[in-house]
C-alpha cells in the first residue's frame, strides 16, 4: 500500500526537483505517445526538442516564441500568488495588439521616433483595460475572475476578427481580413542580426528582473504572497486585498498587452486574425513550470517555446500533427501538479499496521 | 403576420432547447461535483473529449447510442484523471482544472485529426402521434430527439438523487463539511470521486450533443467556451438543479437569437452578435455574485478545499 | 455469581503519528454504567484515544474488548453498530441541513424522515433536551448543537456514549442539565466515557478517572478522593503554578472606549452587536466572558479593524476616534492584536517565523524602508521574540506551522507585545495550549497590564477569566453586559449572564456609569 505522510517543513529539493522530473515523465510519455501513433519515437524526439536548437536561426526562434510566453507569465504568476486568478492572458494580449497596433495604423503615414514608445504604451494601456474589466467586477460584485477573464477572451478574439475585417482592414488588401504592414517606424527594432529576436526579448527580461524585486523584496509582494496564502491573516494584518486584486490584474494585464504589441509590432509586422497561437494560455503552464517565480518562468518560457517550435518542425519534417503541442503543454502541467505532492508529503510505502 | 408570427415561435423555442441541452449536460453533471465540494474547472477539456470521441465512434459503429456512450465514458476518464491529482495527490484544483482543458483541447485536436469534417446521419426525432403535429407546441416540445428528452429527464432526477436520497444527502454532507462527514465514517475521497466521475460523463455527453446532435459533425474547439458557460450557469444556479434548466435555457435563447439575427441580416456584424452569449455569461454572473449572503447559504461550503483524510 | 464483564477494555494500544508516540501502550477499562473521565493536557494523547474507540482512527498496536469479546472496529459504523456513540468537541456537524438531516447522517438505519423527525421529538421529550427537527443548523445555537449531537448518538441506544470536552460551550447552567442527562444515561445503563480538562467538573460527575500524560496512562483514581489540585498536578506531572498578580491595578486613563457599538454583516451566520459599550483603563485588564458565537468575532473584527464601523466615534484609542481606519492605523496609534485563531489569522501557516514577525510588527518595527522589506531586522525581531518568550522551534527559518500550539501562541503574543502596545485585545489567548505556556501567557498579560498597557482579553474560559481579569462583562446575543469587579462576583453570576439574564434597559443606562 502506498501513503502520503506529511512531511513537518516543505522540502526545498522537491521545489527544484518536481519541475525537472515533470519535464523527464514528459518525455516519457511523449516516447510512448509516438511509438503509439507509429512513429519512430527517438527520431521524432530529435526533432521536436533538438533539432531546433541546432542552428543559430532556430535559437533566435526561440526567444522570439519564449519573449511572448515570458511577459504573460511574470504578470499571471503574481496574480496566482495571490490567488487572482487571471486565465485571460489571450484576450488581454489581443486587446494590446489591436490598441498599440491600431496606433500604428492611425499615424500610419506621419509616424517619427515617438511613434514606437506611444505604441507600447497603447499595447499595455489596451491590456490594462481588459483586465480592468474583470477586476472590477470582482471587487464591486465578487464575480469569479477565473470566469470574466475567460469570457472576454472569446469576446476580445471576436473583436479582433471584426476588426481584421472591418476598420483596420487594409485599404489594398483586396478584402483580405488583415491590416496593412506597419511602417518601419512602427516596427520594434531586431537585437540580433540575422534573426526576428526584437526590443520585446528585452522587455521580457526587465519583467523578470522587475517581478523578482516586487515578489521577493518589496512589501507589496509579501502582502501578495501571505493574501494568496492565507487571506485571513492578511485581514489581520491590515493588507487591503482589494487593492492586491486590482494591482495583481492591472500588472498581468499590462503586461500581456504589452506581450501581443511585441507581437504585431515585432515578428508579424500587421494585424492579423491569428496574432497567437494561445501563448496566453500557454503562459499559464509556463507560470505554473517556473514555480510562479520569475527566474523559473524565464526557463519555463524558453521550454515550452521549444515546444511550439519543435511542433512547427515534426509538422513539417515528419508530418505530425501539430495538436501534439498541445497534448504535450498539458501533459507537463499535469506531472508537474502530480508530482507537486512531494514538496509536502512523502511517499510510504508498505502497510502501515504495526502488530505488537 | 400575427399568426405567422406565432408559428415562427415554435421552431425558435425548438432550437432554443436544442442549443441549452449541452450547456444542461455539462452544468448539471458540474453542480453534482461541486454539491460534493470539488471545483472542476476542466469541463470544457471533457466535453471536447466527449465530442471527439462521441464522433469517432459513431462514425466507426453507426450507432448513435455507442456514440454518447462512448463519449460518457471519455469525459469520465478525464475527469478520472483530475480526481487522482486533485484528490489523491492533493494538487490545487484550480490549476488542475485548467490543466485539463488545455490537456482535452490538445487531445482532442489530436485524436480528431482524420475525422474533420466527415458526415454523419442526424440523430432520429422521436415523434409523439398526435402531440407532435400540434401547432408550437408540437415542433417546440415534442420533435425533438431522444438525448434532449434524456436532459430534460435529468433535472428531476438529479433534484431527486440530492434532496431525496440518501445517497444525495450524504454528498451534500461531504460537500457542506468534509472533517465532519470524515469524522462520522463516510469515506469522504470516495464519494467526491464518484462525484467527479459522473460529473466527467456528464460533460462528455454534452460535448458528444455538439458533435453528434447539433451540429453534426466534428471541428476542431467546436465547443467554443461553452464549458466555461456551464461552470457560469451553475453559480447563476445557486446550486439548484431547477434553475440550471432556466439558465440553460436562457443561454439558448441567447444563442438563438443572435443565430437569427445573422440570418435576418441585421446591420451589425456577426462578429459582434456572436459575443453575446460570453457577454451575457458575465452579466448573469455578476447579477448572481454580487448577493453576496445568498451565495454563502447555498455554496457548498468545502468547495475547492483539499483534503487529506489524516490531517 | 461474577461481575459482569467491563463495557470496553483496552490493552496496550499504542499509535505513533510521524514524530510522536500519541498513544504509548494504554489501558483502557470502563464499567457498564459508570461516568468515567479521561482527563489529561492538551497534547496528552485523548483525542486519538476516544478516535480509535470510534473507529475514525487504527490503533498500531494493542486490543479492544467490548463486553468481553475481542472486536476490531474499523470504521465509525461499525462502532453505531457495536452502541458507541460519540458528541464530538467540534461538533460533526452540517450547518445548511436541517437538524433531522444531521441526525439522519449519524444513524445507520435512520427509516423515512417522517418517522425520523417523530423519533427525534420522542426522545427530545423523553430527556428534557428540546429540538425542532426542521430547523437549520446554522440557526441553533452552540447549546442547542450540542443537543444535535446528543440526541443523534440517543436516537441509536448507545451503551457507551463519548463526550469530547462537552462543557466548552455551555454556560454553567447548561452544564448542570447536560449533567443530569448524563447521569440519568448512566443510571440506565449507559456507560459515558467524560473527556475533559475541567477539573471540578469531573469531580461532581465522575465516578472514576484515567489521567494520561504524554500517551501514556499515568493514574487511575476516585476522582472524588482528589483534590482539583491533585488532578491538576497528576496531569501537568509538576506543581501548579499560579500566576503572580502582586500590584494592585492603577486605574489610569481609558485607553480603549467604546460607546454604543452596533455592526451589520452579509454574512448570514454573523452575529451583530447591538449597542456594544465599554471601556478599558490603562493598567487594567477587562475580560468578556461568553459562550461562542454570540458575537465574539464580530466584537474582535470591529476591534481590530478587519472591519469598519460606520459610526467612527463608537470605538476611541486614547480618546481619538478609531472607527473608520483600518488595522495597520489603528497599530500605528498602539494598538495590538491578538485573534482566536492562531493558524490562519495569526499566523501564516507556510511562511516562516520571520515572515511571520514581520505580518504584524511591520506597523510599529523599523521593518519596512521606501516599501521594501528589511529581512535582516525582521529576522533579528522575529529571534528577539522566540528569546524573550521561550519559543521552542527550530529558530527563525520555522514554518509557523511546525511549532506546537503552545509556542506559536507565545510567538504570537509575544510578537505583539514587545511592539510596546498601549492596548492589547486577545481572544481566547490559552485556548489548547498546554499548561506550561497557558501559564506564561498568563504572567505576561498581567505583566504588559502592570506595566501601564490596557488589555481586553475575549474568553470562553471562565477559570482563565477570573485568573486574569480585574473586571468581567459578559456578551450575549451580540448585547455586552455591563461589567463587574472580578472580586465582587461569582462563577454563578457570571453564569447567568452567559445564559442571557440581562439586556434590560436598565442595564444599557448602567453602562456609562459603572465602565
Amino acid at each position: 500500500m502506498i501513503r502520503l505522510e506529511a512531511r513537518g517543513q516543505a522540502s526545498r529539493v522537491m521545489v527544484y526537483a518536481t519541475p525537472v522530473l515533470a519535464v523527464a515523465l514528459t518525455l516519457a510519455s511523449g516516447f510512448l505517445l509516438f511509438w503509439a501513433l507509429g512513429f519512430d519515437p527517438v527520431k521524432a524526439l530529435h526533432a521536436f526538442f533538438i533539432q531546433p536548437l541546432t542552428t543559430a536561426r532556430g535559437l533566435g526562434e526561440l526567444v522570439v516564441k519564449a519573449t511572448p510566453l515570458v511577459l504573460c507569465a511574470v504578470g499571471l504568476a503574481i496574480g496566482f500568488r495571490a490567488n487572482v486568478w487571471n486565465i485571460g492572458a489571450e484576450g488581454q494580449l489581443t486587446l494590446g495588439a489591436l490598441a498599440g497596433g491600431g496606433l500604428a495604423l492611425a499615424f500610419y503615414g506621419e509616424g517619427g521616433w515617438w511613434l514606437l514608445p506611444l505604441m507600447v504604451l497603447g499595447g499595455i494601456a489596451g491590456g490594462m483595460a481588459w483586465a480592468a474589466i474583470p477586476a472590477f467586477l470582482k471587487v464591486r460584485f465578487n464575480a469569479s475572475e477565473i470566469l470574466t477573464s475567460l469570457m472576454l477572451t472569446y469576446v476580445a478574439l471576436l473583436l479582433l476578427t471584426y476588426m481584421v475585417n472591418g476598420p483596420y482592414r487594409d485599404p489594398d488588401g483586396f478584402a483580405f481580413p488583415e491590416s496593412r504592414m506597419f511602417e518601419p517606424e512602427a516596427v520594434l527594432p531586431v537585437l540580433v542580426e540575422g534573426t526576428r529576436v526584437h526590443l520585446g526579448a528585452l522587455f521580457a527580461l526587465l519583467a523578470v528582473a522587475g517581478g523578482w524585486v516586487l515578489m521577493s523584496r518589496t512589501f507589496i509582494g509579501f502582502q501578495i504572497r501571505v493574501i494568496g496564502l492565507t487571506p485571513a491573516a492578511a485581514g489581520y494584518a491590515g493588507f487591503n486585498e482589494k487593492r492586491i486584486v486590482w494591482l495583481t490584474l492591472l500588472l498581468s494585464g499590462g503586461l500581456a498587452g504589452l506581450a501581443g504589441l511585441g507581437e504585431v509590432a515585432g515578428p508579424i509586422g500587421q494585424i492579423t486574425p491569428g496574432i497567437s497561437p494561445g501563448y496566453g494560455f500557454t503562459a499559464i503552464i509556463v507560470a505554473f513550470l517556473g514555480r510562479l517565480h520569475p527566474v523559473g518562468i524565464l526557463l519555463a518560457g524558453l521550454l515550452m517555446a521549444l515546444s511550439f517550435i519543435g511542433g512547427e518542425a515534426a509538422q513539417i519534417g515528419l508530418g505530425l500533427p501539430k495538436a501534439i503541442t498541445g497534448v504535450f503543454q498539458g501533459m507537463l502541467l499535469f506531472f508537474l501538479l502530480a508530482t507537486d505532492v512531494l514538496i509536502r508529503y512523502r511517499v510510504r510505502f508498505g502497510a502501515k499496521r504495526v502488530t505488537a | 403576420m400575427n399568426g405567422e408570427g406565432l408559428l415562427i415561435l415554435g421552431p425558435v423555442l425548438a432550437a432554443m432547447i436544442t442549443a441549452a441541452t449541452p450547456l444542461l449536460y455539462a452544468a448539471l453533471g458540474e453542480l453534482v461535483v461541486e454539491k460534493s465540494g470539488v471545483l472542476n474547472l476542466g469541463v470544457e477539456g471533457m466535453m471536447l473529449a466527449g465530442a471527439v470521441i462521441g464522433f469517432i465512434v459513431m462514425v466507426n459503429t453507426g450507432s448513435h447510442t455507442l456514440g454518447f456512450a462512448g463519449a460518457a465514458l471519455a469525459g469520465a476518464v478525464m475527469a478520472a484523471l483530475f480526481g487522482v491529482l486533485t484528490l489523491l495527490l492533493l494538487a490545487n484544483q484550480v490549476a488542475t482544472g485548467l490543466a485539463l482543458t488545455l490537456f482535452g483541447v490538445g487531445l482532442a485536436s489530436l485524436v480528431g485529426q482524420g475525422y474533420v469534417g466527415r458526415p454523419i446521419p442526424d440523430v432520429p426525432e422521436l415523434r409523439v402521434p398526435g402531440l407532435s403535429d400540434l401547432p408550437i407546441v408540437g415542433p417546440a416540445l415534442f420533435g425533438h430527439d431522444l438525448p434532449v428528452y434524456l436532459a430534460l429527464a435529468l433535472v428531476p432526477a438529479v433534484s431527486w438523487f440530492l434532496y431525496r436520497t440518501r445517497a444525495g444527502l450524504v454528498l451534500r454532507a461531504v460537500g457542506e463539511n468534509h472533517s465532519a462527514a470524515h469524522a462520522l465514517g463516510y469515506k469522504v475521497l470516495g464519494i467526491r470521486f464518484l462525484a467527479v466521475l459522473f460529473g466527467g460523463a456528464m460533460s462528455g455527453m454534452g460535448g458528444a450533443y455538439l458533435s453528434l446532435a447539433y451540429t453534426p459533425m466534428w471541428a476542431e474547439g467546436m465547443t467554443a467556451g461553452r464549458g466555461w458557460i456551464a461552470l457560469a450557469l451553475v453559480v447563476f444556479a445557486t446550486w439548484k438543479p431547477e434553475r440550471v434548466l432556466l439558465g440553460a435555457w436562457l443561454f439558448g435563447g441567447v444563442t438563438i437569437m443572435q443565430l437569427h439575427a445573422q440570418g435576418m441580416g441585421l446591420a451589425v456584424s456577426s462578429q459582434l452578435l456572436s459575443m453575446l452569449p460570453y457577454l451575457a455569461t458575465v452579466v448573469v454572473l455578476v447579477a448572481i455574485s454580487r448577493d453576496v449572503t445568498r451565495i454563502r447559504l447555498n455554496a457548498p461550503a468545502c468547495l475547492g478545499k483539499v483534503f487529506h483524510p489524516e490531517a | 455469581m461474577t461481575a459482569p464483564p467491563p463495557r470496553l477494555a483496552l490493552r496496550g494500544i499504542t499509535k505513533r503519528f510521524p514524530g510522536t508516540l500519541a498513544n504509548d501502550s494504554v489501558d483502557l477499562t470502563l464499567l457498564p454504567g459508570e461516568v468515567h473521565a479521561l482527563v489529561g493536557e492538551n497534547g496528552a494523547g485523548k483525542s486519538t484515544l476516544v478516535k480509535i474507540i470510534y473507529g475514525v482512527l487504527h490503533a498500531d498496536a494493542g486490543t479492544i474488548e467490548w463486553d468481553g469479546r475481542e472486536v476490531t472496529i474499523p470504521s465509525p459504523h461499525a462502532a453505531r453498530r457495536l452502541g458507541i456513540g460519540m458528541v464530538f468537541q467540534h461538533f460533526s456537524l452540517f450547518d445548511t441541513l436541517t437538524v433531522a438531516e444531521n441526525i439522519a447522517l449519524g444513524l445507520e438505519a435512520p427509516g423515512p424522515m417522517k418517522d425520523l423527525a417523530a423519533r427525534i421529538r420522542a426522545v427530545s421529550e423523553r430527556y428534557g433536551l428540546a429540538l425542532d427537527p426542521g430547523r437549520h443548523v446554522f440557526d441553533l445555537s452552540v447549546g442547542e448543537r450540542q443537543r444535535v449531537e446528543i440526541v443523534r448518538c440517543l436516537l441509536q441506544d448507545p451503551r457507551l456514549l463519548i463526550m469530547d470536552e462537552p462543557t466548552s460551550v455551555l454556560t454553567p447552567q447548561e452544564v448542570t442539565r447536560l449533567f443530569e442527562t448524563l447521569k440519568r444515561l448512566a443510571a440506565e445503563g449507559c456507560t459515558i466515557l467524560y473527556i475533559s480538562h475541567k477539573l471540578e467538573e469531573i469531580r461532581a460527575i465522575c465516578d472514576r478517572a484515567t489521567v494520561l500524560r504524554g500517551g501514556k496512562v499515568v493514574a487511575t483514581c476516585n476522582p472524588r478522593q482528589e483534590t482539583a489540585r491533585s488532578l491538576a498536578e497528576m496531569m501537568i506531572g509538576a506543581e501548579l503554578t499560579t500566576p503572580d498578580r502582586a500590584g494592585a491595578p492603577v486605574a489610569g486613563a481609558p485607553r480603549l472606549e467604546v460607546r454604543h457599538l452596533a455592526t451589520t454583516s452579509d454574512n448570514p451566520f454573523a452575529t451583530n452587536l447591538v449597542d456594544v459599550s465599554l471601556e478599558v483603563r490603562a493598567g487594567e485588564i477587562l475580560g468578556i466572558a461568553g459562550v461562542a458565537g454570540n458575537g465574539q468575532a464580530e466584537l474582535m473584527a470591529a476591534l481590530s479593524g478587519e472591519v469598519l464601523v460606520a459610526d467612527e466615534a463608537a470605538i476611541r484609542i486614547d480618546g481619538r476616534p478609531v472607527g473608520h481606519l483600518g488595522p495597520r492605523a489603528r497599530r500605528e496609534l498602539g494598538f495590538a492584536f491578538v485573534p482566536e485563531e492562531r493558524l490562519g489569522r495569526g499566523a501564516v501557516p507556510e511562511l516562516s517565523l520571520s515572515e511571520n514577525a514581520l505580518l504584524s510588527g511591520y506597523a510599529r518595527e523599523p521593518l519596512v524602508r521606501g516599501g521594501l522589506v528589511h529581512f535582516g531586522r525582521a529576522r533579528s525581531y522575529a529571534e528577539r521574540i522566540i528569546g524573550a518568550f521561550n519559543v521552542v522551534s527550530r529558530g527563525h527559518r520555522a514554518e509557523a506551522r511546525s511549532l506546537s500550539g503552545g509556542n506559536l501562541q507565545k510567538f504570537i503574543i509575544g510578537r505583539e507585545i514587545l511592539q510596546k502596545p498601549k492596548l492589547l485585545v486577545v481572544g481566547q489567548p490559552t485556548w489548547g495550549v498546554d499548561a506550561g505556556a497557558a501559564a506564561a501567557i498568563h504572567q505576561a498579560l498581567i505583566d504588559l497590564a502592570r506595566g501601564g498597557a490596557a488589555v481586553l482579553v475575549v474568553s470562553q474560559d471562565l477559570d482563565e477569566l477570573f485568573v486574569l481579569s480585574d473586571r468581567i462583562a459578559v456578551l450575549f446575543h451580540g448585547r455586552l453586559s455591563e461589567s463587574r469587579p472580578t472580586h465582587h462576583t461569582t462563577v454563578e453570576e457570571i453564569g447567568l449572564l452567559m445564559g442571557g439574564l440581562f439586556g434590560t434597559a436598565a442595564d444599557d443606562e448602567e453602562v456609562g456609569r459603572v465602565a
